[in-house]
């Protein structure tokens, strides 16, 4: 009885803090498309890109990247341990990527204009246009890898007999354009040498985002996973939840190697590029708190985990390991960008800008709940039991 | 479907994926340097702070400057000097502001601010829907019925130039400098060009004004310093400056000759690459993973 009521005055106060976002989130997306970018953000003629650009668009991508490499390991490298995260993996790259798009309808200034580098006028010296063709391919193979969930769902299962078949080749030509993507990210900033720290700017930089991209998206599945697990339990069934360990120790073993790959990669770089004599300066420290927290530590941390087949120590080290490539993308685009103006000329994010962020990664979640607790995502549907 | 059958599907799809890109390559830092090819030297050893040039370029270009509600332009009346003394930058009502800069020893130096012109201009291969623009003869262009708002040209001039209409809901667009082009088609000089009582802008051929900013160099030895500003930054602008002190004391940013587009001249080319080598990379580990599969007894899917 006790606890019951516990459960529901808990139960109230999660729904009115989400009906808090939703409003003031609402009521914000208003005043954007009323008052114009300059109206909900400290956006100004030398910092074009701020806040939404490095969370929405560079984090949410990085974090989304756990859907072609789940997939990829799973289809084509046949780790058939990582089964249980195939669909989940999936669906979160989707609402990923779907919801980048919406942020970019905030973010552009004629977002009604965005479909002109696809039909109007191709800009294809540019490496936001080969950014745009990615997402909008990639999103299109997303919802096509999804489409069995879809039709099992909906009890179509002549559909899903016919679509149920490209899986493979779709996690071929999904992760080929998703590896172009996550590159293509990184190349965004090669077009401002001038602007970006050294110890940040790289010609490597679609290769670090790459390689970045990788431990977080398969941390992000961990971090998910655990997640779902807590709070979406009902609709996971046993097989999943029984399985989900190993599965976690294999997201572990991957994302812990491509850490270490790309820890020697960005320290090799900083010292082959003479960039060594900047580490004494407050961007030096800034620099190795980077490498030495948000990627030696969790790689460490990955490695103990595997090891000793710590399930927790796994999941911890894949929040730190999230975190830290959150931090690395805000570094780039924010903390190293223009680097060089006197700091009264620097940005700094509107609380509005984060506010809305957090109404898009709201709305995000709840498509998520939504979808999980009607298709068959964290467990296998009983007419599809092999 | 067999093995064979989708890998072949899926290299087919990723070269259609690809190929409208390739169909129309033509990278912005493809107009060359034209013999003909427009520019203006400004030389701060001639410029006395005027703001001539500014109240100019705003009746030149008044047409196609917004003017919003709290319309600021000019701030104070262009015959008024005051307003030098604080560090401007030209803005979307204002295409060309002229900074002081207090020089210890000696008299202030007047910088005039405005686009550049780059010869291989950033922006313009920034631009996904190619709304910016070099010409032949010079001026960097601006097809304002394009530009979706991206503000990737802004991120990529390492002179700061573009600017942002960021508090015009319906139909934001960026301002820049224009050359007056226009006016240079027409056989008049640029608006700026026109109005400077003191000759320290002068229009003509880029490699013209070169030979005239080292002739004026050679005949007032130690007046300048032994650079032209814009001859080689990030591969020569159109514009070209002359100075007695530091370009940098003048906030013109120490750039190298390396034309800003270069890393990623060629980028959907080398995707298309990359996609060619990636298709092939994961279709052999499919065929691996699948032989690996059998040979251990499992079920492939």
């Amino acid at each position: 009885m006790n606890s019951e009521c516990k459960n529901g005055q808990k139960n109230y106060i999660k729904n009115g803090i989400i009906l808090c976002i939703l409003l003031v989130g609402i009521g914000l997306t208003l005043l954007r498309f009323t008052s114009g970018i300059g109206g909900v953000t400290n956006l100004d003629d030398k910092n074009p890109w701020g806040f939404w650009m490095a969370f929405d668009l560079l984090c949410g991508i990085a974090v989304s990247a756990g859907g072609f490499a789940v997939a990829a390991a799973y289809y084509i490298f046949g780790f058939r341990q990582f089964n249980v995260f195939v669909r989940a993996a999936l669906t979160t790259a989707f609402l990923g990527y779907f919801f980048e798009v919406i942020a970019l309808v905030y973010e552009v200034g004629q977002p009604w204009r965005l479909v002109y580098p696809f039909f109007w006028s191709q800009g294809t010296s540019s490496v936001l246009f080969l950014v745009g063709l990615c997402v909008a391919l990639y999103l299109i193979v997303l919802f096509v890898e999804l489409l069995p969930a879809l039709f099992e769902w909906l009890g179509k299962s002549g559909q899903r007999a016919k679509v149920v078949n490209w899986a493979a080749p779709l996690a071929v030509v999904g992760a080929v354009i998703a590896v172009i993507h996550q590159s293509s990210l990184g190349a965004l900033y090669l077009v401002a040498p001038s602007k970006i720290h050294p110890l940040w700017y790289s010609k490597f930089m679609p290769l670090f985002f790459l390689v970045s991209s990788l431990f977080a998206g398969l941390s992000m599945v961990v971090v998910e996973g655990c997640l779902a697990h807590k709070f979406l339990g009902a609709h996971m069934d046993d097989q999943h939840a029984r399985t989900a360990d190993k599965a976690v120790l294999g997201c572990g073993k991957a994302a812990c190697l491509f850490m270490f790959v790309y820890l020697v990669f960005r320290l090799a770089e900083v010292a082959a590029n003479g960039n060594l004599p900047y580490l004494s300066t407050g961007y030096g420290t800034w620099f190795l708190l980077e490498i030495a927290g948000a990627v030696a530590l969790p790689a460490f941390m990955f490695l103990l985990g595997v090891k000793r087949g710590s399930v927790r120590l796994v999941q911890a080290a894949a929040i730190l390991a999230v975190m830290g490539v959150v931090l690395n993308r805000f570094n780039v685009s924010l903390v190293a960008f223009n680097y060089n103006l006197p700091s009264s000329e620097r940005y700094f994010p509107n609380w509005m800008e984060i506010a809305i962020s957090v109404f898009l990664v709201t709305l995000l979640v709840i498509a998520y709940r939504w979808i999980c607790s009607r298709m068959p995502i964290l467990k296998t549907h009983e007419n599809y039991k092999s | 479907m067999n093995r064979r059958k989708f890998l072949s599907l899926a290299s087919v799809g990723i070269a259609a994926a690809i190929s409208p890109g390739n169909a129309g390559i033509s990278s912005a830092g493809a107009v060359k340097e034209n013999p003909d090819a427009v520019g203006v030297l400004h030389d701060s050893a001639l410029c006395i702070g005027c703001r001539s040039c500014e109240a100019a370029c705003q009746s030149v270009n008044s047409a196609i400057l917004p003017k919003p509600e709290n319309y600021k332009i000019p701030e104070k009346p262009f015959y008024d000097r005051g307003v030098l003394a604080t560090k401007r930058r030209t803005d979307f009502q204002r295409f060309t502001v002229v900074n002081r800069y207090a020089i210890e020893g000696r008299y202030p130096v007047h910088r005039k601010f405005q686009c550049n012109h780059c010869i291989d201009p950033a922006c313009a291969s920034a631009c996904f829907v190619k709304a910016l623009y070099k010409t032949p003869e010079g001026p960097v262009l601006y097809k304002p019925e394009l530009c979706v708002g991206c503000r990737y040209c802004m991120v990529a001039c390492p002179f700061y130039v573009p600017a942002y209409d960021y508090n015009n809901a319906w139909n934001p667009l960026v301002y820049k400098c224009t050359m007056c082009a226009p006016r240079i088609a027409a056989g008049e000089l640029p608006g700026c060009v026109s109005r400077c009582p003191e000759k320290a802008l002068i229009f003509g051929k880029r490699t013209e004004l070169l030979q005239i900013a080292r002739q004026r160099m050679a005949d007032d030895p130690g007046l300048y310093v032994e650079h032209i500003y814009g001859e080689h930054e990030v591969g020569g602008t159109s514009w070209l400056y002359l100075s007695p002190v530091p370009h940098r004391d003048l906030d013109q940013p120490e750039l190298g000759k390396t034309p800003v587009p270069e890393p990623t001249a060629g980028i959907l080319e080398t995707a298309g690459m990359a996609a060619g080598v990636l298709s092939v990379f994961f279709g052999v580990a499919y065929l691996v993973s699948g032989r690996r599969e059998k040979n251990s007894g499992e079920e492939g899917q």
